[in-house]
């Protein structure tokens, strides 16, 4: 059976994961290639790199850390942060990136998710979706979250998925960093409204966190930063708090 | 100077994955990316990768004058096809409604949009994406130190339906079961990818990469060559 995935999320900027990494026994930590290798011996499903570099000189960091780790560790690597064209979506691509996250530009120049999938086959397209409730609905919002499109977020959801998506990702800006859990009403919304998996993001607190947005958000992924990053939580200790509630999991 | 091993490169997606994973199973080993017809031909193994649509795979190989070499690697070295490198080898694929090689028979399917739930009626997502469960249909050299049931990374909306069933080496549920891998000869191909699906991926491919399909006794039996 289809496991459900866990997938930890490494915000990188000029080369440096930020937000901090607390490995028992990490020597450097802020080291993404370190960080994405202990992600994996602890049994990570995939990984996510969010390159939030401000400055376009260092943005070719975010390359060689690809390809390091590329090199040894086997498992999808999904890169998002600053795409804008096609040759970026290459670029990351040719580093070694499995799966490339378009954000902001989807909603700037939504033919750059229909080229981009067009060009390199949906499984390797990831539309980012950051998303707040705005009266009786969630909007889209773009630029970290300080922009408002005026767009629908289940409308935008379909649209991508016409475009040639392949997955979403889905944020909740009104649950991120709260530690308050998904927002389940929003993350069903758009999974029942698409045939693509989601993913969703935005709010994990605890583990419970992570089942209920498999079980009551019917997402098919779940993206995690500081309860992973911290600490607090082991990757194989949430996968097994998983499976003791009824979620298939990779053991 | 001939490679060891040469992935095909036509142009559908990023081989990065596949031959830095082979380079890690086989550091000895000279590993080229290539759409050189001549290096293939040259080549001891051959691996063929793909993403992307069927349609645009079978132009791809054409455009780059790669149908021939492709048959005759697939009938005469070990020969690992991968995801659309899969599908292709087969007769037709119902995606964009396309003809492909031919090697073996049989077609590809889309799966069936009705029949995507699961068995507590909730909606299964296509592309079929993540880490399901592969159960080994017959022993073969590429499955050895690999537990029936390891799971493996998956990422496709099509799936093969070979006409021979003695061909299919491995199939998963989702949620009817399908095959996604089928070995005859020197062919061994697989729906999943093994170049990312961790430990149980890169066993794979160490056993592709040392892999002799003639010492094996059906190939023997086949060709009656001297097997002592």
């Amino acid at each position: 059976m289809l496991a459900k995935r866990i997938i930890p999320c490494l915000d990188v900027t000029n080369g440096r994961v930020v937000k901090g990494v607390n490995f028992v026994e990490l020597k450097d930590a802020g080291d993404p290639v370190e960080i994405a290798r202990r992600y994996n011996e602890a049994g990570a499903d995939e990984l996510t790199f969010l390159d939030i570099t401000a400055s376009s000189d260092n943005r070719d960091l975010i390359l060689h850390i690809i390809e390091a780790v590329a090199s040894e560790v086997f498992i999808p690597l999904t890169v998002g942060g600053g795409v804008r064209e096609v040759g970026d979506v290459q670029r990351l691509l040719n580093a070694g990136a499995d799966k490339v996250s378009i954000n902001t530009s989807a909603v700037v120049n939504p033919q750059l998710v229909k080229d981009a999938s067009d060009r390199y086959g949906s499984q390797c397209i990831v539309v980012a979706i950051d998303s707040k409730r705005v009266g009786d609905h969630w909007e889209v919002f773009t630029h970290g979250g300080r922009k408002a499109t005026g767009l629908d977020a289940i409308e935008w959801a379909k649209k991508m998925e016409s475009l040639g998506a392949g997955e979403l990702l889905l944020t909740s800006m009104d649950r991120d960093g709260t530690k308050s859990g998904f927002d389940l009403e929003l993350t069903r919304a758009i999974s029942d409204a698409v045939d693509i998996p989601i993913i969703a993001s935005g709010g994990v607190g605890n583990l419970q966190h992570l089942v209920d947005g498999v079980r009551e958000g019917h997402a098919d992924a779940v993206l995690a930063a500081s309860i992973f990053h911290f600490g607090e939580y082991g990757i194989d200790e949430a996968k097994k708090y998983m499976k003791q509630h009824g979620i298939e999991v990779r053991l | 100077m001939k490679a060891d091993i040469a992935v095909i490169d036509y142009g559908m997606g990023n081989l990065r994955s596949v031959s830095k994973a082979i380079e890690h199973v086989a550091p000895a080993a000279s590993v080229v990316v290539t759409s050189d017809p001549g290096v293939i031909a040259e080549a001891g193994r051959v691996v063929f990768p793909g993403q992307g649509a069927a349609p645009d795979c079978m132009r791809e190989i054409d455009a780059r004058g790669l149908r021939q070499v492709i048959i005759d690697a697939a009938h005469s070295k070990p020969f690992l096809g991968i995801c659309m490198g899969m599908q292709v080898l087969f007769e037709h694929s119902e995606e964009g409604d396309t003809a492909c090689l031919g090697i073996l028979p049989g077609t590809v399917q889309r799966f069936p949009h009705e029949a995507m739930v699961d068995a507590t009626g909730d909606k299964l997502k296509v592309p079929h994406m993540g880490w399901n469960n592969v159960h080994q249909a017959m022993p073969h050299p590429l499955w050895v130190g690999i537990e029936e049931g390891a799971r493996f990374y998956f990422v496709h909306s099509y799936f093969v339906q070979p006409t021979s069933p003695e061909v299919i080496a491995g199939f998963s549920h989702y949620p009817f079961p399908f095959t996604c891998a089928v070995a005859t000869g020197n062919i061994f191909a697989v729906q999943f990818h093994p170049e990312k699906s961790q430990n149980d991926g890169l066993t794979l491919l160490g056993n592709f990469v040392t892999w002799n399909p003639g010492a094996s006794e059906t190939a023997c039996d086949m060709s009656g060559a001297a097997c002592a």
